[in-house]
C-alpha cells in the first residue's frame, strides 16, 4: 500500500440534493484522504453523477457541507471549485478542438504579455512541464484535434495540475480507452496519488477498481451504503452492497406459457460493435439483455430495427428470413423499439401526447386525405387508460410530462403498432421508483398477453425481475444465456465481466 | 397567486405577442390615418403582399422541417424571366408549364443536397442563390424581357385580373394559404414535417423517412416560387434579371415575424400569413402617415427583434440571457 | 490520404484545401491566357477583392465565434454615404483635405457602433445572430435611405477619389491596406488572448464558460470588428467610385460568407483561419478576373462559384464521414 496520511483531502458531510420529484442524494457522507484512490461505485441512477456535479460546483447541494483539508467551502461554479483545488475529469471531454494542448490546459487563464498578446513562451514552458510530469509524449503546441481520445484525456488531467489540486474526480475515465492506454492512465493516477492528491475514481468496472483503488464507497438510490478497504473485500461483497436487497423487486418466478418462436437471430455481426450473436425470443416470453454500457446490447436492438447494417448473419421472424434496411421495414415486419434515450430518440418533445403516440402509424389513420381526429384520440384514450398515463389532456406537449409518463407515451406509441416483437431499451432510466414498478408490471403483462419482448437493461434487479431468460453480454459477445431459475446474481456479474461459465466453474 | 396570474398573463402576452402587435398596429394606423381602414386600401395591401406571401408559405414548410431556403429570391428572378420570355415564344400555357417544371427541378436539386446528402441548408441554398442568379443571366443573356401584347393575353389574369370580383393575386394567395394550412395541420404529411423539424432523430426512430420529407419541402418551396413568378410576371408583363434580389430575406422576415422558429418543429402557415401581412401593413400604414417607404425597414428591424426576443424570453422564463 | 497527412506541407494543404484550388486555377489561367500572369493583373485582383476581403476578415472572427453577420452590406452603404457626404459639409469647408478626416471617423464609428449594437442584442437577448443581423440588414438599409433621401452623393474633393486610385510605390494603396489588415487580423486571431478565446467560445461554449471566459464581451468585440471592417470597405469602395449610392453593398453579405466558408471556417464555429479566408477571397478574385480575361460572361462565374461552394461542403462531409457501422438516422 502506498503511504497514506490520515488527513482527508476532501470530506462530504450529509449532502442532500433534490430535483423536482426526485431525491437524488440523500445525506451522503464520505471522505477521501490525501494520497489515496477512492473508488465510488453504484448502479445507474444511484447518484454518482449528481454527487460528482455537486463536487465540481455544477450543482448546489440543498443540505450538507463540503470540506477541503478540513476547511469548509462552497463550490459556486466549476471555476470556483477548481480554484479551491477540486477538479473534475469529465467523461465527455470538454476541450476546444482547434486550440493547442497548452491553450486548453490554461483555458480561461492564458498568460498575457502587453496589449493582450498571449505569452507563448511561458504558456508552453509551463504546459510542457506538466506534460512531462504526466509522461506524455506529445508537445504543448500540438493541436488537440490531432490527438487520440486517451491523449485528450491527458490534456484534461494536465488541466487539473495547473492548480494545486487537492482532489481530482475521474468520471468513468476508461470508457473509451484501449487496454494499453488504460495502463498509462493508471500510472498517471498512481503518480498523482504518490504526490498526495486525493482521487475519486468513478467506474462500473470491478477489475479496474480492484487494481487501482485503496478504498471504495458505494452509493445506492442516492444513499451512502458504506466504505470498504479494497484489499479486505471482494467483488461479491461489493456487488451485494451495490444491488442490495432493499429494492422491493421480486425475482421473476412466474411460469409462462411459451408460444412459438417469434424472432430468431443467427450469427449476427456488426463490424466491431458486436460479433456472432445468436438467440431466439418466443411469444409470451421476456428476454433480458444484461451487460455493461458498450457491451453491444443497444447496437443489436438498433440493427433489428433497421438503424444499422449488419455485416453478417440472418434475422428470422416467425421462421421466415427478413431483410430490414430501415425502421420503415422493421415496423412493416412488426418490430418495435422503445429506444434508449427517451428525449433524443423517443419523443418529439414539442408535440402533443396524442401526436407522439400516433406518429408511427399516422399514415394509416386517414379518412380521405385527412388524418382522422377521432381515430387518433381513440388510440390515445385507449393507451392512456391501459398504461395509466397522467396528462391533463391529449393536447399537452410531451416535454411538460414527468419522465415516467413520457416513457409510457413511448411504450404506448409502440404498443399501438401491435408489434410481433417489442424491444425495450433501458425501460426505466431516469424515472422515479413508483413509475418503475408500473412499467415492470406492464412489461410482464405484455408478455403474458402473447408479445415477444426483449428488455435491455443495465440494472440487475430490473433484469431479474422482468425477464424469463437473461442473456449476459460482454464486449460485443454473448457470454452466457441463463434460463429462468438458473440465473444468480453472482453468475450474471461474472458473465458481464467476461468470465465464461466454463472458467467460472 | 397574484404573481402566478401575472406570470400567466406575461406568458400569454409573450406567446401571442405578434397578434397583439398586429392589432396595435392596425388600430394605430386606423386612428391616425383615415384612408388606412378603407376596404380599398386594405385589399391593396393584401394584393401587394401576395408575392412575398406565396413564397413565404413555401419557405415556412422548409423552416418547419428545420432547414432554410435562401435560394427563393434568385429562383423568383429565374422563374419570372423564364415565364415572361417563353410567353411570346410558346404561348402562356406552355410557358407556365415549362417554367414550373424548371423551377421544380431546382427545388429537387435543393432537396437532394439537403435531404439526401444532408448538407447544411444555409450554405447549400446560398450556393444555389448564386448559381441560379447566374443561370438567369445565362438564360436571358443579360437582357431584360417583356411581353409584347400586354392587353390581349389571358396571362394578365394572374397579376391584374379578378376572380369572382376579388383581385386574382389575393385569391391565389388565400387559396394556397388555406390549402397548405390544411395540409400542414390535418394530413399525415404535415405531421411528419413537424416531427422531422421537432426532432429529426426521433422521427427516424418513429419510422419516418426523414430524407424524403426534407426533399419534399424544397419541392413545395420551389412550387410556391413558381406561383409567385406567375403573379409577378403577369403584373409587370416583363422582368428584370434581378427582380427577386433580396426577396429571400424579406420572405424570411415574414416567416420569423409570424413566430416560426428557425430551429424547426413549430410555426404555422397562418402565422406566416399574419407575419407577411404585418410587413405589408407596416409599409402601407407608414406610407399613409407620410413617411417615406424605406422607413418601414427601420420599423421592421425593431419589430422582428422584439417579436423574437419576447418569444425566446417566454421560453427561457427571463427577459435577459443569463450568459456572462 | 494517409501519406498526405504525414508530411507537413501535405497536412497544411488538407487543412487549407482552398490553397490547392488556388494553385490549380492559377496555373490554369496562366497557361490559358497571356494577360493573366502579369504583375499589374495581380495587383488588379487584390484591389478588386479588397472590398469583400476586408469584410471577410471581420466575418471570419464572428463566424469562428459561432455567430454570423448579415448586416455588413448595409453597413457598407451607410459608411460610404457618410464618408462622401460629411466631407462636403460647410463646417469643414476651410479644412482643405483634412475635411476627409471627420468623415472617415464618422463612417468608421458608425460601422463599429452598429456592430456593437448587434453584438449586445445577441448577447443580452439570446436571440440567434442570424435573426438579429437579418433585422439589422433591413433596418440599416432603411437608415441609409433615410439619411441619403435616396440620393447618390458625389465627392467634390478629387483628392478623395485619387486616394482610391493611388499607389504606395508600385503597389496600389487598397491592396496594401487589404494586406496590412489581413496580417493584423491574423495576428489578432492567432496571437492574442481575445483571438484564442474566440476559438474557445465557438468550439466548446460550455467548456469556455466553465473556464471562466466571458462569452458575451468576446462576441460584442467581434461584431464591432466586423462592423469596423464593413465600414472601412464602404470607405474604400466610395473612394474608388468617388461617389456613394444608397444601394451600395447589396448581396455583399452573401459574397463574404461564401468567401469565408470556402476558406474553411465552419458555420458551427470553433474552426477557421485568416489564411483560409484570405484564400477564399483570392479564389473568388482569381476566378472572376481570369474568366473575365477569357471573356467568359460574368454569369458563368456565379454558377461556378455557387457550385464550388456546394462542392466544398460535400467534400468536407465526405472527409468527416462516419463508417458503415454508424447509426442510420
Amino acid at each position: 500500500m502506498t503511504e497514506q496520511t490520515q488527513t482527508p483531502a476532501l470530506r462530504l458531510d450529509g449532502i442532500v440534493k433534490t430535483f423536482p420529484g426526485v431525491r437524488a442524494l440523500d445525506g451522503v457522507s464520505f471522505e477521501v484522504r490525501a494520497g489515496e484512490v477512492h473508488a465510488l461505485l453504484g448502479e445507474n441512477g444511484a447518484g454518482k453523477s449528481t454527487l460528482m456535479k455537486v463536487l465540481a460546483g455544477m450543482h448546489q447541494p440543498n443540505e450538507g457541507r463540503i470540506f477541503i483539508e478540513e476547511r469548509e467551502v462552497t463550490m459556486e461554479s466549476p471555476l470556483h471549485a477548481k480554484a479551491q483545488g477540486v477538479v473534475l475529469i469529465h467523461q465527455e471531454l470538454s476541450l476546444a478542438e482547434e486550440l493547442t494542448v497548452a491553450e486548453n490546459v490554461y483555458l480561461g487563464e492564458l498568460p498575457r504579455k502587453r496589449w493582450g498578446f498571449v505569452d507563448w513562451t511561458t504558456l508552453n514552458a509551463k504546459t510542457n512541464e506538466i506534460l512531462k510530469r504526466l509522461n506524455c509524449n506529445f508537445d504543448a503546441t500540438t493541436r488537440v484535434s490531432d490527438l487520440s481520445i486517451a491523449k485528450k484525456q491527458m490534456v484534461e488531467i494536465a488541466r487539473a495540475l495547473t492548480v494545486d489540486a487537492k482532489a481530482v474526480v475521474f468520471d468513468e475515465p476508461t470508457a473509451s480507452l484501449t487496454d494499453a492506454e488504460k495502463v498509462v492512465l493508471f500510472d498517471v493516477i498512481r503518480d498523482l496519488r504518490a504526490r498526495g492528491v486525493g482521487i475519486v475514481y468513478i467506474s462500473h468496472r470491478m477489475d479496474e477498481i480492484f487494481t487501482l483503488s485503496d478504498r471504495l464507497s458505494v452509493l445506492r438510490d442516492g444513499n451512502y451504503r458504506g466504505t470498504l478497504v479494497t484489499a479486505e473485500t471482494d467483488e461479491d461483497e461489493v456487488t451485494r452492497l451495490m444491488i442490495g436487497r432493499s429494492l422491493s423487486y421480486e425475482r421473476n418466478h412466474e411460469h409462462v406459457e411459451l408460444g412459438e418462436v417469434a424472432l430468431e437471430v443467427r450469427g449476427l455481426s456488426c463490424g466491431s460493435l458486436y460479433h456472432d450473436v445468436s438467440f431466439e425470443v418466443r411469444r409470451g416470453e421476456v428476454v433480458g439483455f444484461y451487460g455493461l454500457v458498450g457491451a453491444g446490447r443497444t447496437e443489436i436492438a438498433e440493427t433489428l430495427f433497421g438503424l444499422r447494417t449488419p455485416s453478417a448473419g440472418t434475422i428470422l421472424l416467425e421462421g421466415e428470413e427478413v431483410r430490414i434496411d430501415s425502421p420503415v421495414d422493421a415496423i412493416a415486419q412488426g418490430i418495435s423499439l422503445v429506444p434508449e434515450s427517451r428525449k433524443e430518440q423517443g419523443l418529439v418533445l414539442g408535440m402533443s401526447c396524442r401526436d407522439n403516440i400516433t406518429l408511427p402509424q399516422i399514415g394509416d389513420l386517414t379518412t380521405g386525405p385527412f388524418v382522422s381526429n377521432g381515430a387518433e384520440v381513440a388510440i390515445y384514450d385507449m393507451y392512456r387508460d391501459r398504461l395509466d398515463i397522467r396528462s391533463p389532456s391529449w393536447r399537452q406537449a410531451v416535454g411538460n410530462l414527468s419522465g415516467g409518463n413520457q416513457q409510457k407515451i413511448v411504450i404506448g406509441k409502440w404498443l399501438a403498432m401491435k408489434p410481433r416483437v417489442l424491444i425495450v431499451d433501458e425501460p426505466t432510466r431516469g424515472i422515479d421508483v413508483g413509475a418503475k414498478g408500473e412499467i415492470h408490471n406492464l412489461i410482464r403483462e405484455l408478455a403474458k398477453s402473447g408479445y415477444a419482448v426483449i428488455v435491455i437493461s443495465s440494472e440487475m434487479p430490473e433484469v431479474l425481475h422482468v425477464a424469463d431468460r437473461v442473456i449476459g453480454m460482454y464486449q460485443g459477445e454473448i457470454i452466457r444465456t441463463f434460463d429462468a431459475g438458473e440465473v444468480t446474481e453472482d453468475s450474471l456479474v461474472q458473465a458481464i465481466s467476461g468470465i465464461r461459465a466454463d472458467k467460472a466453474a | 397567486m397574484a404573481e402566478t396570474r401575472l406570470k400567466q398573463l406575461g406568458g400569454i402576452v409573450a406567446r401571442q405577442g405578434i397578434l397583439i402587435a398586429f392589432a396595435l398596429f392596425l388600430v394605430g394606423f386606423a386612428v391616425f390615418s383615415e384612408s388606412f381602414s378603407s376596404t380599398e386600401n386594405l385589399t391593396s395591401v393584401v394584393r401587394q403582399s401576395a408575392i412575398i406571401g406565396v413564397m413565404a408559405i413555401g419557405v415556412t414548410v422548409v423552416v418547419i422541417s428545420g432547414n432554410l431556403d435562401l435560394s427563393v429570391g434568385s429562383m423568383l428572378s429565374f422563374a419570372t424571366v423564364m415565364v415572361v420570355d417563353l410567353h411570346d415564344k410558346i404561348g402562356p400555357g406552355p410557358a407556365m408549364l415549362v417554367m414550373l417544371v424548371a423551377v421544380l427541378c431546382l427545388g429537387c436539386l435543393n432537396g437532394f443536397l439537403v435531404g439526401m446528402l444532408r448538407l447544411n441548408s444555409l450554405i447549400v441554398t446560398l450556393g444555389m442563390l448564386s448559381a441560379i442568379q447566374g443561370l438567369t443571366l445565362i438564360y436571358s443573356g443579360g437582357q431584360n424581357v417583356d411581353i409584347a401584347d400586354q392587353e390581349g393575353t389571358w396571362f394578365a389574369l394572374f397579376g391584374r385580373g379578378e376572380i369572382l370580383g376579388i383581385a386574382a393575386p389575393i385569391v391565389m394567395f388565400a387559396v394556397l394559404a388555406v390549402v397548405m394550412q390544411v395540409v400542414m395541420s390535418s394530413t399525415a404529411y404535415g405531421r411528419r414535417v413537424y416531427a422531422v423539424g421537432g426532432n429529426p432523430t426521433a422521427s427516424v426512430f418513429s419510422g419516418i423517412r426523414r430524407s424524403r420529407v426534407v426533399f419534399s419541402t424544397y419541392v413545395i418551396s420551389a412550387f410556391c416560387v413558381g406561383l409567385a413568378a406567375i403573379i409577378l410576371g403577369s403584373r409587370v408583363m416583363g422582368s428584370q434579371n434581378n427582380v427577386g434580389q433580396g426577396y429571400e430575406l424579406l420572405v424570411l422576415a415574414g416567416v420569423i415575424l409570424g413566430g416560426t422558429s428557425l430551429l424547426g418543429g413549430s410555426g404555422t402557415i397562418l402565422k406566416t400569413v399574419i407575419g407577411v401581412l404585418i410587413l405589408g401593413f407596416i409599409q402601407n400604414g407608414l406610407l399613409l402617415l407620410g413617411f417615406a417607404y424605406y422607413v418601414q425597414w427601420l420599423v421592421t428591424w425593431v419589430v422582428i427583434i422584439l417579436a423574437v426576443w419576447l418569444d425566446v424570453a417566454a421560453k427561457r422564463g427571463r427577459l435577459f440571457s443569463p450568459i456572462a | 490520404m494517409e501519406r498526405l497527412k504525414s508530411n507537413r506541407a501535405g497536412k497544411w494543404l488538407v487543412q487549407n484545401p482552398i490553397w490547392g484550388f488556388i494553385v490549380i486555377i492559377f496555373v490554369f489561367f496562366s497557361l490559358s491566357n497571356e494577360y493573366f500572369f502579369d504583375m499589374r493583373n495581380f495587383q488588379n485582383i487584390l484591389v478588386q477583392t479588397s472590398t469583400i476581403g476586408l469584410i471577410a476578415l471581420g466575418m471570419t472572427l464572428v463566424m469562428i465565434n459561432g455567430n454570423i453577420d448579415l448586416s455588413v452590406g448595409a453597413v457598407v452603404a451607410l459608411a460610404a454615404s457618410l464618408m462622401v457626404d460629411i466631407q462636403s459639409w460647410e463646417a469643414f469647408s476651410g479644412w482643405g483635405n483634412w475635411q476627409m478626416l471627420p468623415a472617415l471617423l464618422a463612417a468608421l464609428a458608425a460601422g463599429t457602433a452598429l456592430g456593437a449594437l448587434n453584438g449586445i442584442i445577441v448577447w443580452k437577448t439570446g436571440v440567434d445572430a442570424f435573426i438579429v443581423t437579418l433585422g439589422a440588414m433591413l433596418g440599416v438599409r432603411g437608415l441609409v435611405f433615410i439619411y441619403t433621401e435616396e440620393q447618390s452623393f458625389f465627392a467634390m474633393n478629387f483628392t478623395f477619389s485619387d486616394i482610391g486610385m493611388s499607389s504606395v510605390g508600385p503597389v496600389p494603396s487598397l491592396a496594401v491596406l487589404f494586406l496590412i489588415a489581413t496580417v493584423a487580423v491574423h495576428i489578432l486571431l492567432s496571437r492574442t488572448v481575445h483571438g484564442r478565446n474566440t476559438y474557445a467560445v465557438g468550439g466548446n461554449r460550455e467548456a469556455a464558460v466553465n473556464a471562466g471566459i466571458r462569452v458575451g464581451p468576446h462576441m460584442v468585440v467581434n461584431f464591432m470588428i466586423v462592423g469596423f471592417f464593413a465600414a472601412l470597405a464602404g470607405v474604400t469602395l466610395s473612394s474608388q467610385m468617388g461617389a456613394s449610392t444608397p444601394n451600395l453593398g447589396r448581396e455583399y453579405e452573401l459574397w463574404v460568407i461564401t468567401a469565408v466558408v470556402l476558406g474553411g471556417t465552419k458555420l458551427t464555429g470553433g474552426a477557421g483561419s485568416i489564411i483560409g479566408t484570405f484564400g477564399g477571397v483570392l479564389a473568388i478574385g482569381i476566378l472572376r478576373n481570369g474568366m473575365n480575361l477569357m471573356q467568359v460572361p460574368a454569369f458563368y462565374v456565379l454558377v461556378i462559384l455557387g457550385s464550388i461552394l456546394i462542392a466544398v461542403l460535400f467534400l468536407d462531409k465526405q472527409l468527416t464521414r462516419k463508417g458503415a457501422e454508424a447509426l442510420k438516422t
